[in-house]
């Protein structure tokens, strides 16, 4: 069966025509050629097809297009502020060697920007200390614990996740010496 | 995947109707569970009423002091509100301990509760599985147990409830509102899952059709000196061998007030009212924790299985739910 949907990607509107059971995954690398999330699992343990929509991150693989109508997606392609521009997060993966094949890096990328919003707004996780009162920023170890613990729905075969964590660290760091 | 229509009716009551009057109905909400499932083969519905805008994604204060949680609220913003965080930790600490952001973001209060156990053998359409083909067998009972039940298991389905904010849940004394075909009504939510017994494709006490719309946390002034503390193979990402979620008032070295529920070890958050019994008034001591445990356990019966079976959650369990006492009461006591 088939229905039509709006969708907005990396900032372009696109309408298009799918079958109910098309994933917003599918929609995206099939249709619409947006091939930087990637298909790993397909059943939600991996990470790999991590999105932002509406800021939030979500697995693409578990969301039925046609449940998305009229949803702005972000993928790690549409992050970049302009052409020939990198975003911050996509800057630290480079510079701390945060991956090998690559395969599972847009879905880390998109977490890793979910994550700084996260913690931007002080949502406490499973390793915070201090529920209430949230995740404490200015201890390094605690920040690395958060990290680890809030990047654990992105899988890495190659097993990258040492310079993930500190690729993660760092945009963390900066954001919150931004804010001081 | 069989193919399936896709509705999104203007209002919840129109939503119940939809499903109602079609069997092979169901509702979608976050998607988490059902997309997988469908995409599994282990539900092959032909119509989707989607009901995610249907019902309220806000927590509204109730006049007792209580917590009115609209079906439609995230996983991850249930666990932000300062509310929750303040007064139920336990809430608070058990949804962020399960699944992974990305899921939290997407999971509902609504849809939580209402998915389907990790029994590898539900899941994997090749074996015999009386949840999902009501009949078939248990491929699970003498098969790799470890993730299995102790507590209320039947010789038809040894499955565990997956969920660790409906193990919060239970042990707050939640209220779930239900809107199904002949209206409104309220369900404790230690009422709301079933024991397997030799109905196993039923996991709760729902009809077809109903919606849950809202959940309710009373006021529990012992929730704050609460903790959800969850045990598993691995540090993240993975569902518990064993939980608990324990509320604890202690007044003058004696247990005053206590609430317990258990995960990982039923068909169904596992609220321990023998464990409770068995501790107010008693010393707040790790004696007293010991034997709370013993008789929460008191009919436990773990299960073999080619991989060593369950029998290890017995003294997991107990081990976790002593620490876990011991630790709220170590918190600022009451004088």
């Amino acid at each position: 069966m088939e229905t039509e949907l709006t969708l907005q990607v990396d900032g372009a509107t696109h309408r298009l025509r799918v079958d109910t059971r098309t994933s917003l995954l599918d929609a995206l690398r099939q249709r619409l050629g947006a091939t930087s999330p990637k298909k790993g699992c397909d059943h939600g343990q991996c990470g790999a097809c991590t999105v932002l929509v509406g800021g939030r991150r979500i697995l693409a693989c578990l969301a039925l297009a046609v449940a998305h109508d009229g949803a702005e997606v972000t993928t790690a392609a549409g992050l970049a502020p302009g052409p020939d521009e990198d975003h911050p997060v996509h800057r630290a993966f480079v510079d701390h060697d945060a991956f090998q094949c690559g395969y599972c890096t847009p879905g880390q990328v998109c977490s890793a920007v979910g994550v700084l919003d996260e913690l931007e707004r002080g949502w406490p996780s499973a390793v915070t200390a201090d529920v209430a009162g949230g995740p404490d920023l200015a201890d390094a170890g605690a920040v690395d614990r958060e990290i680890a613990e809030r990047m654990s729905g992105n899988l890495c075969r190659c097993g990258a996740y040492k310079g993930i964590r500190a690729a993660v660290a760092e945009v963390v760091g900066v954001a919150e010496g931004a804010r001081r | 995947m069989r193919p399936f229509a896709y509705a999104t009716p203007p209002d919840a009551r129109e939503a119940v109707l939809a499903v109602a009057e079609r069997p092979d109905a169901s509702f979608l909400a976050g998607g988490t569970n059902i997309v997988d499932h469908l995409r599994l083969g282990v539900a092959t519905p032909g119509l989707l009423v989607d009901v995610t805008a249907l019902t309220s994604a806000e927590i509204e204060d109730l006049p007792d002091g209580g917590l009115r949680i609209g079906a439609a609220v995230r996983n991850s913003d249930l666990a932000a509100d300062h509310r929750v965080r303040a007064r139920y930790p336990v809430l608070a600490q058990a949804l962020p301990s399960g699944a992974s952001g990305q899921l939290r973001n997407m999971a509902t209060t609504g849809g939580n509760p209402l998915q389907r156990t990790r029994c590898v053998y539900f899941q994997d359409v090749t074996t015999p599985c009386n949840k999902r083909e009501p009949g078939s067998g248990c491929a699970a009972i003498g098969g790799a147990t470890r993730n299995h039940a102790i507590l209320g298991a039947s010789e038809h389905c040894i499955a565990t409830h997956p969920s660790d904010m409906a193990v919060a849940l239970a042990a707050l004394d939640a209220q779930v509102q239900v809107l199904g075909p002949d209206g409104d009504r309220t369900i404790p939510f230690t009422d709301l899952h079933t024991l397997p017994g030799s109905t196993p494709e039923h996991d709760t006490v729902l009809g077809h059709g109903d919606l849950i719309t809202a959940i309710d946390v009373p006021a529990l002034p012992l929730a704050t000196r609460s903790r959800y503390r969850k045990v598993r193979d691995r540090a993240s990402y993975a569902f518990a061998l064993v939980s608990v979620a324990a509320c604890l008032d202690v007044a003058d070295g004696e247990v005053h007030d206590v609430r317990i529920a258990l995960g990982g070890v039923a068909h169904k958050p596992w609220r321990a009212h023998r464990a409770e019994e068995a501790l107010r008034g008693a010393p707040a001591t790790d004696e007293s924790y010991r034997a709370a445990a013993e008789a929460a356990l008191t009919d436990a019966l773990p299960q073999e299985g080619f991989d060593g079976g369950n029998a290890f959650k017995i003294p997991l369990l107990t081990g976790t739910l002593v620490s876990t006492l011991r630790e709220l009461a170590g918190e600022e006591t009451r004088t």
